[in-house]
């Protein structure tokens, strides 16, 4: 493989808070030297004057692991949902899992909670990290039974793997598809409290701070549970917590005409939820962004509003909507991206998302102003974002994985 | 001005209030058709109307046949039991196959909210919504509408008091868009466990007291209670929700002397509303509704298709 030597880019290490310009030299798969020293004699040379370089991007609990939607988004590395089929709740299929995105994109499987996801039985966890697994999911939904989640917590602690959750009561939201308010009463949409978030938050909490397991709350959406989180953090218990571009920029007027790819799990909340999120981002309550990836058929969207499947599409589209915080003046630029790499890299125990010397060669490109339309029907596979038409600024140039450019825009 | 710019009638909540009064001084022609002897009219004569009723309906799946039929319409019906979704036909396949048939209208009924916009979105042709969902049910508030300001002479002004399960009723959210736009005052009455969240931001008052909601009620609208709702889920047991929100002669005594009883069937007489009370010609206006249904749903269907239909004054 013939090394490269990018120069001239503005290079963003949120791991090691270098940003400034220079020229990073990437051999044997591996970052060789970041600095201002000339590129060598026996190295290929790519001018990236006016871009941005950033450790590849670690995206957190997606659905699917699309190799060729990643590569356009600048994801190097997915953190994969258990929710798969079969259900990755078995070490033969975490392993087959973690191999599957190799060499492309590299996936870190979670294994199911578990068995079949069901909420009932807790599966093979030790076994599962055994083949791979950095972490422990409940999955789609949270788990209902306290007692369940209780063992569940206690039992993960003794293999320090963090436990993702969905925070959101199973029994306040049984049937809902959209957050209790005037907007759902008008649209007449069964909907369910947007305090089902915190009472699953509050649970989860106290459970995690009686046993000493670290909690990673994959979607924190409303001001209540933030409230919760920000609290226990300050305390020391063990929590985090991430959101996906849709509960940054989106409201519940997203559903408006029932648009069915602003069907999302959880509903999109009110917009002093919104804006709670957006602090929550900038005080670092809230570390992760992650685009929750989950690419679903006409056949999954193309339904009446409350018989679509929820979730949407976002790989591609991860890092030019994250950077609207950056645009908005909530966080700087280097805050962003550590919430796309730095900062799930220390969660999951990652050895990735830096930019040091003899760290693996997982880096993009980008263009921070570039101006691009956002249209579901140019992604890579399914289309169902309920950003679709959105204008927005920041495109990938490039996305190199262990050394190789596997993408080039 | 165009006194109807719209393609099809979805819900009450895009129209004007001057486009529901011309609604309704359309049907009242029909009011005095139905009455009659003859009551056939030939304006939609040539023009396929296909009634899809994607949930069970007995009065309104009729009535809009009859209303079709009436004005000439070659009417086709096409029932849940009969058709292809039960064959796992998708939605929008369904009505792609309407659509390609050439119908001049559709009618739409459908469980889920917002399915009759999406189907409207996808044929040529206007869609009349007969109900989605919790959604709206546009043609009942019409002929709602119709029957009190035949019966009172006027809607603004009025005191509406809609009583029994609001959150999971159309036919209330369809009737606070129109009776609040025409300047009636609304209110609800229901237990807490049916009252949907901030339902006062649609212009109502709420109470979960009834005798106080009642209390000068020029209008009582009772709403249908399922009765899988009273097994214990909402409310506790049938015999409860008639002690506390049954409508009585006791309770009807708060409201005005004058008072009008509406209910949209079918009843549950004896859980909701005291069977002498719905019986009562002199309040109760249950089978005028249905008349009055007829004609609404004629002026809706002769109003869709006039574009359609070249009527001078009608853009294409």
């Amino acid at each position: 493989m013939t090394p490269l030597c990018i120069t001239g880019a503005r290079v963003i290490d949120p791991a090691t808070g270098h940003d400034g310009i220079a020229n990073v030299l990437l051999r044997d798969r591996l970052i060789a030297g970041v600095g201002d020293a000339p590129p060598p004699a026996d190295v290929e040379v790519i001018d990236a004057t006016g871009l941005v370089l950033a450790p590849g991007l670690i995206d957190t609990g997606v659905f699917r692991a699309d190799a060729a939607a990643c590569h356009v988004g600048g994801i190097t590395r997915v953190v994969l949902m258990p929710d798969q089929s079969p259900p990755l709740d078995d070490p033969a299929v975490i392993a087959f899992a973690q191999a599957m995105g190799k060499p492309d994109v590299w996936v870190h499987p979670l294994v199911a909670a578990t068995r079949g996801l069901a909420g009932q039985e807790l599966a093979e966890i030790g076994l599962g990290q055994a083949a791979g697994a950095v972490g422990v999911a409940t999955g789609r939904s949270g788990i209902a039974s306290s007692a369940v989640m209780h063992r569940l917590l206690a039992y993960s602690r003794a293999f320090d793997l963090p436990v993702v959750t969905h925070a959101e009561d199973a029994a306040l939201t049984a049937g809902a598809v959209a957050t209790e308010g005037d907007y759902a009463t008008r649209l007449g949409l069964a909907a369910a409290p947007a305090f089902a978030e915190s009472l699953a938050v509050a649970r989860d909490i106290r459970l995690a701070e009686a046993t000493g397991a670290r909690l990673h709350i994959r979607q924190l959406t409303t001001a209540e549970g933030i409230d919760l989180v920000r609290a226990a953090q300050a305390r020391g218990v063990a929590v985090t917590a991430g959101v996906t571009p849709a509960h940054v920029l989106l409201n519940e007027t997203a559903t408006a005409g029932f648009r069915s790819f602003a069907r999302l799990s959880p509903p999109l909340r009110n917009d002093d939820d919104r804006r709670a999120v957006i602090a929550a981002l900038a005080d670092g309550t809230i570390s992760v962004i992650a685009s929750g990836h989950d690419p679903r058929t006409q056949e999954d969207k193309r339904l009446p509003f409350a018989d679509a499947k929820a979730g949407m599409a976002g790989a591609e589209t991860l890092l030019a909507l994250a950077l609207a915080l950056v645009r908005d003046h909530a966080m700087p630029l280097a805050a962003v991206l550590r919430a796309l790499t730095a900062a799930p890299a220390a969660i999951f125990g990652l050895q990735a998302g830096a930019l040091r010397p003899g760290a693996p060669a997982d880096l993009m490109l980008f263009d921070e102003a570039a101006p691009w339309r956002i249209s579901g029907d140019r992604f890579q596979g399914a289309g169902n974002t309920p950003f679709d038409g959105l204008p927005v600024a920041g495109r990938v140039k490039m996305t190199i994985k262990g050394g190789e450019r596997v993408w080039c825009g | 001005m165009h006194p109807f710019p719209h393609a099809h009638l979805l819900g009450l909540a895009q129209l004007k209030p001057w486009e529901m009064l011309f609604l309704l001084d359309e049907a009242e022609q029909w009011v005095e058709l139905n009455r009659g002897r003859a009551k056939h009219d030939t304006r939609l004569e040539g023009l396929t109307q296909i009634n899809a009723f994607f949930e069970n309906s007995t009065r309104t799946l009729l009535s809009f046949e009859i209303a079709g039929k009436r004005l000439g319409a070659d009417v086709v019906n096409l029932g849940v039991s009969g058709s292809s979704v039960k064959k796992g036909e998708t939605l929008l396949d369904t009505a792609l196959t309407l659509n390609a048939m050439h119908p001049d209208v559709i009618v739409i009924r459908h469980g889920s909210s917002g399915a009759v916009q999406l189907i409207a979105e996808k044929v040529d042709c206007p869609v009349l919504n007969a109900g989605d969902g919790r959604h709206e049910h546009p043609t009942q508030a019409l002929l709602d509408a119709l029957t009190i300001r035949r019966r009172k002479g006027r809607i603004a002004g009025l005191r509406v008091a809609i009583c029994g399960d609001i959150l999971h009723s159309r036919v209330a959210r369809s009737n606070f868009q129109l009776l609040a736009s025409l300047g009636a005052e609304v209110r609800v009455v229901a237990p807490p466990t049916l009252l949907p969240a901030n339902v006062e931001q649609l212009g109502v008052t709420a109470f979960t007291d009834m005798d106080k909601g009642l209390a000068g009620a020029d209008v009582v609208m009772m709403l249908r209670l399922q009765t899988e709702r009273m097994d214990g889920a909402y409310v506790p047991s049938t015999r409860e929700y008639f002690r506390f929100y049954g409508l009585t002669e006791a309770r009807l005594a708060h409201a005005a002397d004058d008072v009008l009883v509406m209910h949209p069937g079918p009843m549950n007489r004896g859980v909701e509303i005291d069977g002498r009370i719905a019986d009562d010609i002199v309040r109760s206006a249950v089978t005028e509704q249905v008349e009055m249904g007829v004609a609404v749903r004629m002026a809706c269907l002769d109003v869709l298709t006039r574009s359609r239909r070249g009527v001078a004054g009608w853009p294409a």
